[in-house]
C-alpha cells in the first residue's frame, strides 16, 4: 500500500462523487436527493484540498471555503422549496412534482 | 501511521456515504452524513489543512446538517413513498433506476480511466520542500486576492436568506 499519494485522494473523491450521483438517480425522496448533492460537493472539496496540497498553495482551501458558502445557500433555498412543495402535495416524492403550476 | 489513518478514514467516509444513499429514512441519512463529514475532516487534517477541517465540522456538520435535521423533523415524513400509478411505470420504475445505476457506473469507469495515468504521483512534488500552509496565509490571500469574491459571497448569502424566507413562508391572502 505505501504512503497515500495524490492519486489515492483523487480516487477516493471520484468514488464519493459517484456515490452522490447514484443517490440522485436512485432515491425517491427530495431530502435524500439534496443530501446526495452534499456528498458530491464534499467529493469536489476533497479534490480541491488534495490539489492545493500538491501545488503547495492555499488557493485550494480558499475555494473550499467558497464552495461551502454556496452549499449553505443552496441548502437553505433548496430546503425552503422542499417545504413549500410539501405544503402543496403532502409528499416528498419527486415524481409528484411534474407540473410547474397547479 | 499516516497510511493507516488514510485507509481507515477513507473506509469510514465511503461506507457512511453509501449508507446515506442506501437509507430509506432521511433522519438516519442525515446522521450518517455527519459521520462521513467527520471522517472527511480527518482526511483534511492529513492533507495539512486544519482550517478546512475545522470549518468542515463547524459549518457543514454544525450548521448545514442541523438545517437539514430541522426540515426532516418539521416535515415528519420518515419513509419514502413507493412510486404509484403512471409514475411507477414511467419515472420510478425499475428501468430508469437501472439506467441510473449504469450511468453512475460509467462515471466511475471514466474517472478511473482519467486517474490511471496519475498513479504514483507523490503528494508533495519531488524537489519541492513542504511549505507550511497556515491559517495566516489563508487569511492574507482571502482578503487580498480573493477580496471581491469574499464580498460577493456576502451578497449571495443575503439573497439566499431572503429567498428562503419568501419561499417557505405561509401564503396569507
Amino acid at each position: 500500500m505505501g504512503e497515500p499519494t495524490l492519486n489515492h485522494y483523487l480516487a477516493l473523491s471520484a468514488v464519493l462523487f459517484a456515490i452522490g450521483t447514484a443517490g440522485v438517480f436512485l432515491r425517491r425522496n427530495l431530502i435524500t436527493i439534496l443530501l446526495s448533492i452534499e456528498v458530491m460537493l464534499n467529493a469536489v472539496n476533497l479534490t480541491f484540498v488534495a490539489a492545493g496540497k500538491y501545488w503547495q498553495t492555499v488557493d485550494g482551501q480558499i475555494i473550499v471555503f467558497f464552495v461551502m458558502t454556496v452549499a449553505a445557500a443552496e441548502a437553505a433555498v433548496g430546503l425552503a422549496i422542499v417545504i413549500a412543495l410539501f405544503r402543496h402535495k403532502e409528499t416528498l416524492s419527486p415524481d409528484a412534482f411534474t407540473t410547474l403550476k397547479w | 501511521m499516516e497510511t493507516f489513518a488514510f485507509w481507515i478514514l477513507a473506509a469510514i467516509t465511503v461506507m457512511a456515504s453509501v449508507l446515506v444513499v442506501g437509507q430509506r429514512n432521511p433522519m438516519h441519512s442525515v446522521i450518517l452524513l455527519i459521520v462521513s463529514f467527520g471522517a472527511l475532516s480527518g482526511l483534511y487534517m492529513l492533507l495539512d489543512a486544519p482550517f478546512v477541517a475545522a470549518i468542515q465540522i463547524i459549518i457543514y456538520a454544525g450548521a448545514i446538517m442541523v438545517l437539514f435535521l430541522f426540515v426532516v423533523m418539521l416535515l415528519n415524513a420518515p419513509t419514502e413513498d413507493a412510486p404509484t400509478g403512471y409514475h411507477a411505470k414511467m419515472l420510478g420504475g425499475a428501468g430508469p433506476r437501472r439506467f441510473g445505476v449504469v450511468l453512475s457506473f460509467v462515471l466511475v469507469l471514466q474517472l478511473a480511466w482519467i486517474l490511471r495515468d496519475l498513479s504514483q504521483t507523490p503528494l508533495t512534488p519531488p524537489g519541492e520542500t513542504e511549505k507550511a500552509m497556515t491559517v495566516y496565509d489563508i487569511g492574507v490571500k482571502l482578503f487580498r486576492e480573493y477580496a471581491f469574491a469574499f464580498e460577493a459571497t456576502s451578497v449571495l448569502i443575503l439573497v439566499a436568506m431572503v429567498g428562503a424566507i419568501i419561499l417557505a413562508r405561509k401564503e396569507t391572502r
